[in-house]
């Protein structure tokens, strides 16, 4: 089986320092990839290599066709990417944004034939929760409404591939579950796959069919997230006994 | 519950590019007939409606006032303004900055600069005399733009508000002292330091009109065609591209059509400040950030606001006429520290 996304030996340096050090990964069907790994172990930066966003050396391959052969609309189509900083500087309203997601099916001359684009936005916001909000101004949002609107711009991109880096930044605890187990439904549909960077490794385990465990650039352990999400893996690379410290954080709970 | 924070964009109808246009054209009406010379209304219609049907003017002086002076004038004031705000719009957009305008980023000033150097060297391209100086003054303007760009992009590659206009201000400055320099040293063959650095539209002639209508045209469908990847690059440069926007090919072109436009507008009317700052800001009030709707409003509202400062500048203090800048640097000024206090307030 080829696998649907499929990295090869990715470096990325900036000046002298490597940020990213000669890492291979796949992402095959039905998979939630899980990056996990400190601060500054270069998870962002390897998302913003899949997002043809820096410049880096070794390939990327969709379906055995390198992703830089790809024009952005194409690539918009194949890969949905939600970024971590989106702060928005005009009062744009949450429906324009979130109607944005469809710039890669209507740009071209024929700009208006985009038929399924009106209910796939009207389902990106229903299924985030912002239908209510649609003509709001994205100036008057909190941090975790804001995170929601560019969830519902990539719900709406209807991607085969999401790739995430901290999709559960800024959001309450109960949009948090909603929204992963709204990842979980969507990655249901054949065909799909989702990679994440998600900080808090009990969401990761909880949520994640494999993971890559990086640090400084390179990767540590990768493959079933049973296999690599363990007790010494992680001592290793945060430098803590993780999963004694969960069990302690777990305890504040009983009794 | 959140009804407090929607917005009633839907309020932007044709009838507002009505009632844009309609102002417009009253606008244009009572700069005709005001002046150091006041001509009532029935005989500037009469003058026009004939001078359209073919009629000769009949050396009457009113007649002769209105199409040779006002009217090449008005029409000038009203396509140059419309073109500075444009521009002024598609850059706020492209580079999601709301300070960012030909005037504070030192294009205009780049523009006069290949300008001044055109005229000084007598370069004209033949079967065109104006030639030389206008595609030196867009080359320039893209010269410019780009230098100043980069030096900002090397500070922080985030393209900070701040830093590219503190750059666009030192290089105004940097080049202003060079323009005088050449000015100083061949001042018979080019115009005054105050055309370049104040501007004025005092002779200017229907060969002028044309020229910038015809660069009104071709660069405002540009700039109207790519309305949403300027939506895309406002919300912010990444998610453009997260959302398949050719972000270089489309900074690329924005950036030249801009350059282009402005070139064309200080070649003939020198540099005017804050024409493409305040009214974007002003357009957007009306009808929000949407370029769609946002681009055709600040063509309107650029062109009233420039008609009306043009009226300032040469009736107020009459006989004498002030530089047009003057005027515009005055409300320029004030709106842009209004606006500057307003983008620090919200972070």
């Amino acid at each position: 089986m080829t696998a649907i996304l499929r990295g090869s030996h990715i470096t990325v340096r900036y000046g002298s320092r490597t940020v990213v050090d000669d890492l291979s990964f796949r992402l095959d069907e039905g998979q939630w990839l899980m990056l996990a790994g400190p601060n500054g172990a270069g998870k962002t930066t390897l998302i913003e290599t899949i997002a043809q966003g820096v410049p880096y050396t070794g390939s990327i391959q969709w379906e055995g066709r390198d992703l830089c052969a790809l024009k952005p609309s194409q690539l918009a189509q194949k890969i949905g990417v939600l970024s971590q900083r989106n702060n928005v500087g005009y009062a744009y309203t949450v429906e324009e944004v979130v109607g944005l997601g469809r710039y890669a099916y209507r740009s071209g001359f024929f700009s208006n034939a985009d038929d399924h684009g009106e209910a796939l936005v009207e389902n990106a916001l229903a299924m985030t929760g912002l239908t209510d909000l649609r003509h709001a101004s994205m100036l008057t949002l909190s941090g975790g409404e804001t995170q929601r609107v560019f969830l519902a711009q990539v719900f709406a991109q209807n991607p085969q591939v999401l790739v995430l880096d901290e999709p559960a930044n800024h959001l309450d605890l109960n949009y948090q579950q909603q929204i992963f187990s709204l990842i979980r439904e969507w990655l249901k549909e054949p065909g799909r796959a989702v990679l994440s960077v998600v900080h808090d490794l009990s969401l990761a385990r909880h949520y994640g069919t494999h993971a890559i465990l990086m640090d400084h650039g390179k990767s540590i352990s990768q493959g079933a997230i049973h296999e690599v999400m363990t007790p010494d893996n992680l001592q290793q690379v945060y430098g803590i006994n993780v999963y004694e410290w969960m069990q302690e954080m777990l305890s504040q709970w009983q009794g | 519950m959140h009804d407090s924070r929607q917005l009633k964009r839907e309020r932007f109808t044709p009838l507002t590019y009505l009632l844009l246009a309609v102002a417009l054209l009253f606008t244009m009406i009572l700069c005709i007939c005001v002046g150091s010379v006041s001509i009532s209304f029935s005989d500037t219609i009469t003058a026009v409606w004939n001078a359209i049907r073919g009629v000769p003017a009949s050396g009457s002086i009113t007649g002769n006032i209105i199409l040779n002076v006002r009217l090449p004038r008005v029409l000038c004031v009203t396509l140059a303004g419309a073109a500075l705000s444009l521009c002024g719009a598609a850059m706020q957009g492209l580079l999601r900055n709301p300070l960012a305008d030909g005037s504070t980023m030192g294009v205009s000033s780049g523009a006069a600069l290949g300008a001044v150097i055109a005229m000084a060297a007598g370069l004209t391209l033949p079967g065109f005399t104006y030639g030389g100086i206008m595609v030196t003054a867009m080359a320039f303007a893209f010269g410019s733009l780009i230098l100043i760009l980069s030096l900002a992009y090397s500070l922080d590659h985030s393209l900070s508000t701040n830093n590219i206009i503190l750059i666009g201000v030192i290089f105004t400055m940097f080049i202003s002292s060079i323009i005088s320099l050449i000015i100083t040293f061949a001042s018979d063959h080019t115009r005054s330091l105050s055309f370049w650095t104040l501007g004025s539209f005092s002779g200017v002639n229907y060969h002028q009109v044309t020229l910038l209508f015809i660069a009104l045209v071709i660069c405002g469908s540009v700039l109207f065609r790519f309305a949403s990847e300027l939506n895309a690059f406002a919300i912010g440069e990444d998610n453009a591209r997260h959302v398949g926007v050719n972000v270089k090919r489309v900074k690329l072109i924005v950036l030249i059509t801009v350059s282009v436009l402005i070139g064309v507008c200080v070649s003939i009317s020198g540099t005017i400040s804050f024409v493409g700052l305040v009214m974007p800001h002003i357009a957007r009030m009306l009808v929000g950030p949407n370029h769609k709707r946002l681009l055709p409003a600040s063509l309107f509202s650029g062109a009233i606001f420039l008609l009306l400062a043009d009226l300032t500048a040469r009736t107020i203090l009459s006989p004498i006429e002030l530089s047009i800048g003057v005027v515009t640097s005055l409300v320029g000024a004030v709106s842009f520290v209004i606006i500057f206090y307003r983008t620090r307030k919200r972070g």
